[in-house]
């Protein structure tokens, strides 16, 4: 469908071009701006008045005449063509396809920006995933529908974790009757990322066989910057669609946010906004929450849409504005720790700031194991009091600590070198995960396991000397 | 009806000019779509007005027109047990008409306006009426009797007619005065201003909320306003969830503002199973949920804080005890920021616009104990978190509601990462309502004042204290002070670390946080003078009874007080035994 044209611009600064008076701009409208050269870039309506309408590129501006430009007014939000065929096919930022082959064939359009589900229609998530990951199926549990973000720095294995829980991640049998043949499919919103990072993600979907089921979104560093504005909606627009229309279940990786809210600030400072915490914008918050939220199940479709985004924390600064804001929304975050990496601990999930919110409901007799929920508690309890140990042994010396707090220690050591620990290939049931938390916790006192009921450790805990 | 036509679309923001005639304030249907707006500026380039649904797709010329009433909602019998949005939308009803998502220009009727109501009438004809009078009962909900008043805004007058015993919906008239008003079930009230009451009372009662490190520590009263800040994972919304849950108030209103769509749901799952300690019905019997959450238009966060405290105010007028949570101020701040930044306005700290400190206190002061219009006594409580950026206190937010709160619960980032929970800290966090609360509790038990005090001078010596294990490790220190901190140790595991998930401890009664809180402190003071007779700390630590006292709050029933006065002679048992044994051996 071809809109509305008109000619010439008021003023091009940046990604943000003004075009003159039209009563036709819609707010929020897709327009297409032509340069001088013919080239055809896509932006958005993001102010609209009787006199002028302020247009938000997706591409460069590099190449825009006052005077030459043409802005086509399309009458319609951002839309992705979505159908069954778009499964094992990759687009550009913009949904555009880059790996040769023609569209999809399907008539379908939906919206980008999708629409908020209501609370009221939302399925609450308790069904269990397991990756296979001890720090995670024991300490951080995630649940099918969850937004759990990993919080990573530069450097760290995120991206080798996230290949590993897409590997690994299955619904574990309720009783006999098995769910492996579900359908499911990963989506992968790539960000400002390096090429061979997309390249790293391509390979391991092969290795693992999973190919034909994932749809990827690429918005290499190559690409221009505010293209990745449209990339993470692209990529959870094609989920909604697998999950909720076609029923699957779908795991969406996104990274690295950290891009994303770059491409915001600058935006926002290009359109002379003012600016919140470090020059992000006010609205961040609320930008990101749009593209979180959409993480979930309703009502009325098996689907569901669980989301594992990737940010880098600037400086391993975790209370930078984009880890912090993630947090804030997110139902949890796995935090990648510099120190347990340097230790040579894979995967270095820092014990104490990890955490996943639905855990609670998603764990427990008939979902994992009676014992999880205390188990769990008092790793964590006992993980914390090992910190201030160690603290306090920097200080005084390993000699003058009393023999409680030796033990501490140990277990300590222990706890990161056979719980966290564990291979890239390496899948443990959560059996495993549970019995071996029982086993270092038999390093400590009894009276230490506070967060244990007794009738628990009467049954769980390794007899000593067994 | 005054019609306008759009001359600019920014986000959430739109202008207009033709509407000189509507009101400031007033609510607007914007665009073809007739979405809900408010006019909130008014200047010579037209009327600014606030969007409060998704306006893309919306074109310069489109048609505004003013109601030319201020923004409200309906007050009435079926609020209890809804969900709404932040304009007062039931989101199950949206639901039935748009499916799972939300869709811009969707209506819904707050409340259902033909549903009958049982009707029983208190008022005769030929009397005196003026706001606030109660002209009858309805049952809302088995747990809630409905007290249909006379609106606080009605004239005064003599009633003609009053409907006699029956059913009656919302359309109908109950009350017809002599000089021709006509009053029903429900009357509409604008959120922004604050319903009237006769007069404001002390605020001695306290909301009794099953949490013992609040109700012993850190008390809030029935009127009182508390803040729980906390950097993200630190328990505000369980904090508030629990909260929600067990406290004594008879209404609770829960606003989701600007959180995770996930945690309504929760609630609205949870909420329904769960049974109150004290009546034995569906907690859900008794709430309200407003959820505007993060991904739901900014506009309606803003409002949904108001519409939460009116509803509120309107069961107090009955003479309810209503406790409002809100989640998060900080989003509703967020919104205002936002808001104030579309509209071009000039900026005060970190982008927040310098009106804020004066809405957080307009806010937090329509919370309080009064004595009603109708004269009875009904309170709105207010529990506000706050999510500084961060974690940091220091920051606008957390820094101006302090000043219009007087209770404080901060949440602590190392207790959170312990799964200490609820993580409110014991050293930053104060409650100036615990002299108020003090006489309820002596009823309670005489020594609640005293051993408040011990408990919270014990925890600060234990702060002072590790400060110097710190640096020089435990072993150093004299066996009085390892013993302070052995039994804060037993304090904080046994008394302030509390399950949401244990079926006995999720509530603690009063009775049995007094009656566990001596027990600790009389373990402590037994201990130290056995230290000072000459037993050895070791001995004392490997105690039995000390491993019991860390699990009493989840093994002792809130109903077995016996037991609990067992564990009291235990205490005294063991002590008696290690003072004949060291007394022999200094004899000796």
């Amino acid at each position: 469908m071809r809109g509305l044209e008109h000619r010439g611009l008021a003023s091009a600064d940046g990604p943000i071009v003004i075009a003159r008076r039209s009563e036709t701009a819609g707010y929020g409208e897709i327009v297409a701006v032509y340069g001088g050269d013919g080239r055809r870039r896509v932006g958005r309506v993001v102010d609209s008045s009787e006199d002028a309408v302020a247009i938000q590129l997706f591409d460069s501006s590099a190449g825009l005449s006052v005077d030459d430009s043409r802005v086509e007014y399309l009458g319609k939000a951002l839309e992705l063509r979505v159908g069954p065929d778009i499964l094992g096919r990759v687009f550009d930022g913009l949904g555009r396809p880059t790996d040769g082959y023609p569209e999809p064939i399907s008539s379908e359009m939906r919206d980008v920006n999708g629409m908020p589900i209501n609370p009221a229609a939302r399925v609450y998530p308790r069904d269990f995933i397991q990756t296979g990951v001890s720090a995670i199926d024991g300490m951080n549990t995630l649940i099918r529908g969850q937004k759990l973000p990993i919080f990573s720095g530069n450097g760290l294995p995120h991206n080798r974790l996230a290949a590993q829980i897409v590997r690994q991640a299955r619904i574990l049998p309720r009783g006999q009757a098995g769910e492996a043949d579900e359908s499911f499919a990963i989506v992968f919103a790539g960000m400002g990322i390096k090429y061979d990072v997309a390249r790293f993600f391509i390979d391991s979907f092969e290795r693992s066989g999973v190919l034909a089921r994932v749809v990827m979104f690429l918005s290499l560093a190559d690409s221009p910057s505010i293209e990745r504005l449209i990339t993470p909606k692209a990529a959870l627009t094609a989920a909604e669609y697998l999950a909720y229309e076609r029923g699957m279940h779908v795991l969406v990786v996104m990274t690295d946010m950290t891009n994303y809210c770059e491409a915001l600030r600058e935006v926002s400072a290009a359109r002379g906004e003012v600016p919140s915490r470090k020059g992000y914008p006010g609205y961040l918050y609320s930008d990101l929450a749009s593209l979180y939220e959409r993480a979930g199940k309703i009502e009325g479709s098996p689907g569901s849409i669980t989301q594992i985004p990737i940010l880098s924390m600037p400086n391993d600064d975790i209370s930078h504005p984009i880890p912090d804001l993630t947090g804030y929304i997110t139902e949890g975050q796995i935090v990648l720790d510099r120190e347990l990496s340097q230790k040579g601990v894979y995967p270095p999930v820092a014990g104490l700031p990890s955490l996943s919110r639905l855990m609670k409901d998603g764990i427990g007799p008939g979902m994992t194991r009676e014992d999880h929920k205390d188990l769990s508690s008092q790793l964590f309890a006992a993980y914390a009091k090992v910190k201030s140990v160690r603290n306090l042994s920097a200080i005084i010396g390993e000699e003058e600590l009393s023999s409680l707090d030796k033990r501490y220690l140990r277990f300590g050591e222990r706890f990161e070198a056979e719980f966290l620990t564990q291979g890239e290939f390496e899948d443990r049931g959560i059996g495993k995960t549970l019995d071996l938390g029982w086993r270092l916790l038999g390093l400590l006192p009894r009276e230490e396991l506070l967060r244990l009921p007794a009738a628990l450790i009467e049954k769980y805990l390794p007899k000593e000397g067994g | 009806m005054t019609t306008g036509r759009i001359t600019r679309i920014a986000g959430p923001v739109v202008v207009a000019e033709g509407l000189g005639a509507a009101g400031l304030y007033d609510v607007v249907e914007v665009g073809e779509a007739k979405l809900a707006g408010e006019i909130i500026r008014m200047d010579g380039r037209g009327a600014t007005i606030q969007v409060y649904e998704e306006d893309t797709g919306m074109r310069p010329g489109e048609p505004v027109v003013s109601l030319g009433k201020p923004l409200s909602v309906s007050l009435g019998p079926g609020l209890l047990g809804t969900i709404y949005d932040g304009i007062q939308r039931p989101l199950s009803q949206l639901k039935a008409a748009t499916g799972a998502f939300l869709e811009p220009g969707v209506k819904g009727e707050s409340l259902d306006r033909s549903r009958k109501w049982a009707f029983e009438p208190a008022m005769r004809p030929g009397e005196d009426f003026g706001p606030g009078s109660l002209i009858g009962r309805a049952r809302e909900t088995q747990l809630v009797e409905h007290r249909v008043l006379v609106p606080p805004n009605a004239k005064p007058g003599k009633a003609r007619r009053v409907a006699p015993a029956g059913e009656y919906d919302l359309r109908d008239t109950i009350l017809e005065s002599e000089s021709g008003a006509a009053f029903g079930l429900s009357h509409d009230w604008p959120v922004r201003v604050p319903r009237p009451s006769r007069r404001r009372l002390p605020p001695t009662e306290p909301l009794v909320t099953g949490l013992r490190v609040v109700d012993m520590l850190f008390p809030i009263s029935k009127g009182g306003c508390a803040a729980v800040p906390g950097g993200f994972g630190t328990g505000k919304t369980m904090t508030q969830h629990a909260i929600a849950k067990w406290c004594d108030a008879d209404i609770i209103v829960y606003v989701g503002c600007g959180e995770r769509g996930n945690e309504m749901t929760d609630v609205l799952t949870e909420f329904p199973k769960l049974v109150d300690p004290r009546t034995g019905r569906s907690i859900m019997e008794r709430t309200i949920l407003i959820a505007n959450t993060s991904n739901m238009p900014v506009a309606a966060r803003e409002v949904s804080i108001y519409t939460g405290i009116t509803l509120a105010e309107y069961y107090r007028d009955m003479g309810y005890g209503v406790a409002v949570m809100a989640d998060s101020t900080s989003r509703w701040a967020e919104a205002l920021r936002e808001l104030s930044g579309r509209l071009e306005e000039m900026p005060a700290e970190e982008g927040f616009p310098a009106y804020l400190p004066t809405r957080l206190a307009e806010f937090y002061e329509r919370g309080g104990r009064v004595e009603t219009m109708g004269e009875t006594v009904g309170s709105v409580s207010i529990i506000g978190a706050v999510s500084p950026p961060g974690g940091d206190f220091s920051e606008p937010v957390t820094q101006h509601t302090k000043r219009f709160i007087r209770c404080f619960w901060a949440l602590d980032r190392d207790l959170a990462n312990a799964r200490h929970y609820p993580a409110i800290s014991w050293i930053d966090s104060y409650s100036e309502y615990a002299e108020e609360v003090a006489e309820w509790w002596d009823k309670v038990d005489p020594e609640w004042r005293s051993l408040r005090g011990r408990a919270l001078e014990l925890l600060k010596r234990e702060q002072r204290l590790e400060q110097i294990v710190r640096l020089i490790g435990p072993d150093a220190l004299p066996d009085e002070q390892r013993l302070v901190l052995m039994t804060a140790e037993i304090v904080k595991s046994g008394f302030l670390q509390q399950s949401s998930f244990d079926e006995v401890d999720k509530y603690c009664a009063p009775r049995k946080q007094v009656l566990l809180l001596r027990s600790i402190l009389e373990f402590h003071r037994r201990a130290e003078a056995a230290i000072k007779a000459g037993a050895p700390l070791p001995k004392i630590s490997a105690l039995p009874v000390r491993e019991r006292l860390s699990r009493m709050k989840s093994e002792v029933p809130n109903e077995a007080e016996h037991e609990m006065r067992a564990i009291e002679d235990q205490i005294a048992g063991a002590f008696d035994e290690l003072d004949r044994q060291y007394r022999k051996e200094e004899a000796r």
